[in-house]
């Protein structure tokens, strides 16, 4: 027992390596939303396109559904766009946007240059249901079932393989 | 160099001059002294250093806006730390609940303490037990020996 003590030392740096490697390979940014599980906020927000028509969360309820938060000043949102018109062609899980503190013409050229895959963005000016969606970095996105319960949130862009490896499974997983 | 260090100063005049903009009204200096306090202990998610209080995210703004507007409305402190937690999480406190997962956060300062001065008390009794064989002998407390430089070992 005496002879292996002097590896003591190294036994405790090892574990100390172990939780630096872990706090490294952590993403910071990435917090865990306590929202996963909870009933999406409620809201009542104008179209974009349309400032007469109104749409809210009672209008959404019973199918499974994509909301995605995106403004034209977000640069993150360019990097992703083609992902959701490619994925919007290609689904049949309507894609709603969530249009985060912009203006509304800026919103709609934005959408003509780059394409539109969204059934209809929801026009957020004050960014009031962002805050209620615990939105802190455009783009982010949910996943919302068919009780109105949020089952997914990326933050920042979506990318190819978390779109294959965890929203579509999920969206099919849902509509089952 | 020292254009660099003029370069970084001027950016701390823009960043004291944009700070000074922070206040929204001061119809309201005890509501909002109070908004400032609250805020002072919630953490800005985009700028994650920052508390809401000090941060000039946009974010930071609108929730010093929800706070000071809730704060209005007549809701309790307790209540907007609630409504925070409920959409950010324990991570916008910068004072996080003792729970379970936060345990090792809390008390793990205090075990690392505690575990250090009980090894030092070990070894300093232990070693108080050895007799005197085991310590070298004090050197003399001579100048000349202090000054000679060393012999050479044989």
């Amino acid at each position: 027992m005496k002879r292996w003590q002097f590896l003591a030392p190294l036994a405790l740096f090892a574990v100390l390596l172990g939780f630096l490697a872990v706090g490294l390979n952590l993403n910071p940014r990435e917090v865990p939303s306590p929202l996963i599980g909870k009933p999406a906020p409620a809201f009542e927000l104008t179209r974009l396109d349309d400032p007469a028509l109104k749409i809210t969360h009672a209008d959404l309820k019973g199918q499974v559904w994509i909301l995605n938060v995106w403004a034209s000043w977000c640069v993150a949102c360019r990097q992703e766009h083609p992902l959701l018109v490619d994925f919007a062609k290609r689904s049949t899980v309507p894609l709603y946007g969530l249009n985060y503190k912009d203006k509304r013409n800026d919103g709609l050229a934005w959408l003509a240059r780059f394409g539109n895959p969204y059934k209809a963005s929801l026009f957020d000016i004050d960014g009031r249901v962002g805050i209620d969606f615990g939105v802190y970095g455009v783009p982010e996105t949910f996943v919302i079932d068919k009780q109105g319960v949020i089952r997914f949130k990326q933050i920042g862009p979506v990318t190819p393989e978390v779109l294959r490896d965890q929203i579509e499974p999920l969206l099919k997983q849902l509509n089952a | 160099m020292p254009k660099f260090l003029l370069a970084l100063l001027a950016l701390c005049l823009v960043a004291a001059v944009h700070a000074a903009d922070a206040p929204l009204t001061s119809a309201e200096p005890e509501l909002e002294k109070k908004m400032l306090r609250i805020s002072a202990e919630l953490r800005c998610l985009v700028c994650q250093n920052q508390t809401i209080a000090d941060s000039n995210a946009e974010l930071a703004v609108d929730l010093r806006k929800q706070v000071l507007d809730m704060l209005r409305s007549g809701q309790s402190e307790q209540q907007i730390i609630d409504y925070m937690t409920a959409r950010y999480g324990d991570f916008v406190l910068y004072r996080p609940p003792v729970k379970g997962a936060t345990f090792l956060l809390w008390f793990g300062p205090i075990v690392l303490m505690v575990g250090g001065l009980a090894t030092l008390v070990l070894v300093l009794r232990r070693r108080s037990r050895l007799g005197n064989e085991h310590f070298d002998a004090d050197e003399a407390e001579d100048i000349t020996t202090a000054a000679r430089p060393a012999e050479p070992t044989r």
